[in-house]
């Protein structure tokens, strides 16, 4: 199905399931431990050995040797696998790094070998027997130190009227750095596969967001024809995009389970994950804004240093700027430095996230020296057209309408302009807001839909579910087009030999997956019309039934003995060209900081989001919160640690990279505004995991800096940063 | 992990004596700590004995007036003992400041003690370091340092001790006690059981070969009010970036001790004349030695504003 005009009425504005806060159907899988992640595949998977990987104790450089004769002698091994006797082997199109090392090594904890055994503990214990020597190379590690290195990136790059000129002449201006680190995704469960070779043909069981790029790059990287490939991956315990792309678990169990002539599963372990895996990259960030007195902007500049592995991308910070607030005149400028750290590639609102962090405290500064209150200083550049292009409308811009309502509902007048003035104990208050802003991405997604002699109706598409709530929506979906209840959906995802979806990143899935899935179903619901002899456009598909004038036949019986099955996918058209598809929001953040000790406590948050039709905001809610807790871990302690000698992250496990706990999160409040967007897909649904998180961390830095009277422009916001400019003490 | 063999010991003074018989023997009793190492390899005993089910689980009074708390009393129960919540609050306040409900239901009081530290240097064998592999040099100095020790550090190690526990043991002025591979007890003063760090990094107390902690003896109550006070960069399930343990006294006098900033609890006795004045003359004094980097020279600052509310606390 094509979508190329706008969502005009169809079954799923009953909204009888869909948009209703609908429990997960895999809820009790996974709360009673049955459903399997990747690791647990053990009734599909029998007499399997296990891999662990040996990962480079160099930043970059050379192996010169590798002694494997000990390793191999040790209890219960099976096999070595090393660059050496793995044979020739591609690259993936999604990687940057090679996911084996050998006889150059890119960077630190790149896999070098994985080691197979009969037991878990056997393995690594061989793992530690693998001699490796090394000659080092000189690399570069420091972003700071490569800024003037770094070249233009034509990508997100813009530049609108004179931004230069009237940046210069503008009455009131603001020129600020400001810099985010490096940081890792954090997730629960570790990249992991189990993989089994029937022959020529290799089974991965794995935990991957997106099946058809990862079964494809699998193939690729071992020069394998892609049919003979397959990737199952029914759930995922998080990815927050470190799952997006084939890692080298995947590779090894391949690798290693064809040396041992047995399945073998790896799982990465977690001093390995930070620096073998994707990170995001750290960016120093220069903003300039100018405007007149009465707060217009007539000038908008963002710039974005980075850096990655040669050949890799820049982390695309300033996306944001192009196109959330008014201004004849603009500039949007990333540079990339080629840095010998590990991969930096997207997570967590990879662009937006790190970006608005930085342009929302720009924006709260540039409100104060204006004396214009920050939310008001966001409305009145407010611009319901693309700035870059104002023939181009945006298809549903409701950022004033969250800005309003979140000041509301937060109790937002109760701020002081004036910061460092309330206080409760020994606790500076203050109040912060940040807007929420994320690009509505669509990506071609197919579904296949059965209808068996039961009236049940299965969906099988190769989607996955990554804590968020697809096999749900699916299910409301299709129990919505074929007119059944959800208990008579089954959803199966994550299995490459589904129809090809737009898998789970960029906050793509929900919006994409579930029109792929009304695709399939219309084309369903036309089969079922046709085969009983209804005019399709008559049939009304309701309690379990099709009727067309006062004929009315259940689903049980229009499918017969046989059943009925349809395919499709929903292909996106011009629309998004025509019109600017993105998702608005606010951020309220109430803190407290100890006036003595400068730690930082959230006391309050509030998001409030239009992003299109909500599915269910029940999973959307559960979305939105967890975003917004990554918020917080963002602002206030997550960052990788350079050791720019050494060229790695140091703090590599999750006791020294902090994430938040229990007890830094506070009452969270999400409001979904009322919202249907006609240009987003027939769903008239948008993306909202991702909108949770943009701007939250800046939400928190402009709440600190209206307690304390401290700017901090340095991510995270650590008592450190501050300490030394805190009131003196009595 | 390397493959290890494993006893279960009998009696305190056998197991010193077996630990004395096997080098390279170590003591498990909640293993929070030394199962992690020996997966990371940092710890590679070649023989475990497993202390578990010796009766050293009591709390107890002592003729003195005072409290003996088994080796293996666990984290949680010290915390919860009335008697330690109403005579040594610093003490319970400290520990709940620590690790999780989990593993303070595991952890005892003598693994607390001898806890290693967390350094991430200390925790990648891919890095020199003088703990791990004495004479291979430190890569945390001139690295990544925010953690790691202010004061009483040496160019071979700036590791710091991790435990929140000791740090309000030694305001306490507590006394470890042991038994040696000969039978023979005694008693270790706190103030001299973690040692500094100097040339041998990787001897962290000044337990002999075998000696096993039977015990940690309190003194009698010293009155006054009890504060613990840790600051962390997350509000739980974080190790101290500094940590204030106090008893101050109505007269303002008072003892403190610090952790996060040196390679164990940091007091000193002699500096304690300044508390009466208030925390900025007392940290003076209290860190005078102080040679900080340029990443956690902060904790300079940290010590005296902490220690400040710290007093106010005493105070109201």
């Amino acid at each position: 199905m094509k979508f190329d005009t706008p969502a005009t009425t169809n079954p799923i504005d009953q909204l009888k399931v869909v948009g209703q806060p609908v429990d997960r159907i895999d809820g009790r899988l996974k709360t009673t431990g049955q459903a399997p992640y990747a690791y647990e595949h053990n009734d599909a998977v029998r007499d399997h050995a296990y891999g662990y990987v040996v990962g480079a104790a160099i930043a970059k450089g050379r192996i010169t040797g590798m002694d494997l004769r000990a390793a191999r002698a040790a209890p219960g091994v099976l096999a070595v696998v090393t660059a050496e006797n793995a044979g020739a082997l591609g690259k993936g199109r999604m990687n940057t790094a090679r996911l084996l090392a050998g006889p150059e090594v890119d960077h630190y904890h790149q896999a070098v070998a994985v080691v197979v055994a009969e037991t878990f503990e056997q393995a690594r214990d061989a793992a530690q027997m693998v001699q490796v020597s090394y000659a080092g190379a000189e690399g570069a590690f420091d972003l700071a130190a490569a800024r003037d290195l770094a070249e233009k990136v034509d990508q997100s790059a813009s530049a609108t009227g004179d931004f230069e000129g009237a940046f210069a002449t503008a009455p009131v201006q603001l020129d600020a750095t400001y810099t985010t680190p490096d940081q890792s995704h954090a997730m629960m469960e570790p990249h992991a596969s189990i993989a089994a070779w029937d022959g020529d043909r290799l089974v991965v069981w794995t935990s991957n967001q997106m099946i058809e790029w990862g079964a494809g790059d699998l193939a690729r990287t071992l020069n394998m024809p892609r049919e003979k490939v397959r990737l199952i991956s029914p759930f995922i315990g998080g990815g927050f995009g470190g799952k997006l792309f084939l890692r080298t678990d995947a590779v090894m169990a391949a690798l290693g389970s064809r040396a041992a002539r047995r399945p073998v599963k790896v799982a990465l372990q977690r001093p390995l994950m930070i620096n073998n895996t994707t990170h995001r990259p750290a960016t120093i960030q220069r903003i300039r804004i100018g405007t007149g007195r009465d707060g217009r902007i007539v000038a908008i500049g963002h710039e974005s240093w980075s850096g990655d592995q040669p050949g890799g991308g820049p982390e695309t910070a300033v996306d944001q700027t192009r196109l959330l607030y008014t201004g004849a005149n603009r500039l949007t400028q990333l540079r990339l430095a080629v840095l010998d750290l590990p991969e930096g590639n997207a997570m967590r609102a990879p662009g937006e996230a790190p970006g608005l962090m930085a342009l929302e405290i720009a924006m709260d500064e540039m409100a104060e020296k204006l004396g214009m209150d920050p939310v008001e200083f966001r409305v009145i550049n407010d611009t319901q057209v693309d700035p870059n292009d104002t023939s181009r409308p945006f298809s549903r811009r409701q950022l004033v309408e969250c800005l309003r309502t979140g000041a509301e509902q937060f109790g937002w007048s109760r701020r002081s302009a004036r910061p460092g003035q309330a206080r409760e104990g020994s606790w500076l208050l203050g109040m912060g807001v940040a807007a929420a802003f994320r690009n509505n991405l669509v990506m071609t997604s197919g579904a296949r839909v059965r209808l068996d002699g039961r009236g049940e109706v299965t969906v099988e598409t190769d989607m996955t579910d990554i804590g968020t709530g697809s096999y749900t929506i699916i299910a409301q979906t299709a129990a919505e087009m074929m007119g059944v209840t959800i208990d008579k959906v089954t959803v199966r995802l994550g299995d490459s030999s589904f129809p090809a979806s737009a898998g789970s990143g960029g906050q793509w899935g929900a919006n994409s997956s579930t029109a792929g899935v009304y695709a399939a179903c219309v084309k369903l619901r036309n089969a079922v019309a046709r085969k009983l002899g209804f005019n399709s456009a008559d049939a009304v598909f309701e309690d379990g039934q099709v009727r067309a004038g006062n004929r009315s036949v259940t689903l049980a019986e229009a499918a017969g003995g046989e059943g009925m099955v349809a395919e499709d996918a929903i292909e996106f058209g011009e629309l998004s060209k025509r019109f600017q598809q993105s998702t608005f929001g606010a951020h309220f953040v109430e803190v407290g900081v100890d006036a003595a000790t400068g730690e930082v406590r959230i006391r309050r948050m509030l998001a409030v989001c239009a992003a299109g039709r909500i599915l269910n905001p029940k999973t959307a809610r559960s979305q939105v919160i967890g975003a917004m807790t990554m918020g917080v871990g963002g602002a206030l302690m997550e960052e990788l640690a350079v050791d720019t000698r050494r060229g790695f992250f140091v703090n590599h496990d999750l006791a020294a990279y902090e994430v938040p706990v229990h007890a830094d999160i506070p009452h969270q409040e999400v409001i979904f505004l009322d919202e249907v967007d006609p240009m987003s897909s027939p769903m008239k649904a948008k993306g909202v995991g991702e909108l949770g998180l943009c701007g939250v961390a800046a939400a928190i830095a402009n709440a600190i800096y209206n307690a304390t009277g401290v700017r901090v422009r340095d991510y995270p916001i650590t008592l450190d940063k501050h300490l030394d400019r805190l009131p003196e003490l009595a | 992990m390397k493959p290890f063999t494993y006893e279960r010991a009998t009696s305190p003074a056998e197991a010193a004596a077996a630990a004395a018989r096997r080098p390279g023997a170590k003591f498990i009793a909640g293993g929070t700590n030394l199962l992690d190492l020996m997966k990371l390899q940092i710890e590679t005993p070649a023989h475990l004995i497993d202390v578990n089910g010796l009766a050293l689980d009591k709390l107890e009074p002592t003729p003195e007036g005072g409290l003996r708390i088994g080796a293996l009393v666990r984290n949680t129960d010290l915390a919860a003992d009335q008697r330690v919540r109403r005579d040594y609050g610093v003490l319970s306040r400290a520990l709940l400041a620590g690790a999780s409900g989990q593993l303070r239901n595991k952890a005892t009081t003598a693994g607390n003690l001898l806890q290693r530290t967390r350094c991430p240097y200390f925790y990648d064998t891919n890095q020199p370091c003088n703990k791990r592999q004495p004479g291979s040099g430190c890569s945390a100095l001139g690295g990544f340092s925010r953690q790691l020790a202010v004061v009483g550090h040496s160019e071979a190690c700036i590791a710091t001790n991790p435990s929140d526990m000791a740090v309000a043991l030694r305001a306490l002025d507590a006394v470890v006690e042991t038994v040696k591979p000969d039978g023979t007890t005694r008693g270790i003063p706190i103030a001299e059981f973690h040692r500094l760090p100097g040339d041998t990094p990787h001897i962290e107390t000044a337990l002999e070969p075998g000696e096993f902690i039977t015990a940690v003896t309190l003194p009698p109550p010293a009155g006054g009010r009890h504060v613990y006070r840790k600051v962390r960069d997350r509000a739980s399930y974080a190790f101290a970036l500094v940590s204030v343990a106090a008893v101050v006294q109505r007269d303002g006098t008072g003892r403190v001790a610090l952790g996060g900033v040196a390679h164990r609890p940091w007091r000193v006795e002699a500096a304690e004349a300044e508390v009466p004045r208030g925390a900025r003359a007392a940290m003076a004094a209290i860190l005078a030695n102080a040679r900080p980097t340029h990443e956690n020279a902060f904790k300079v600052t940290l010590a005296e504003r902490a220690l400040h509310a710290v007093l106010a606390e005493a105070r109201g």
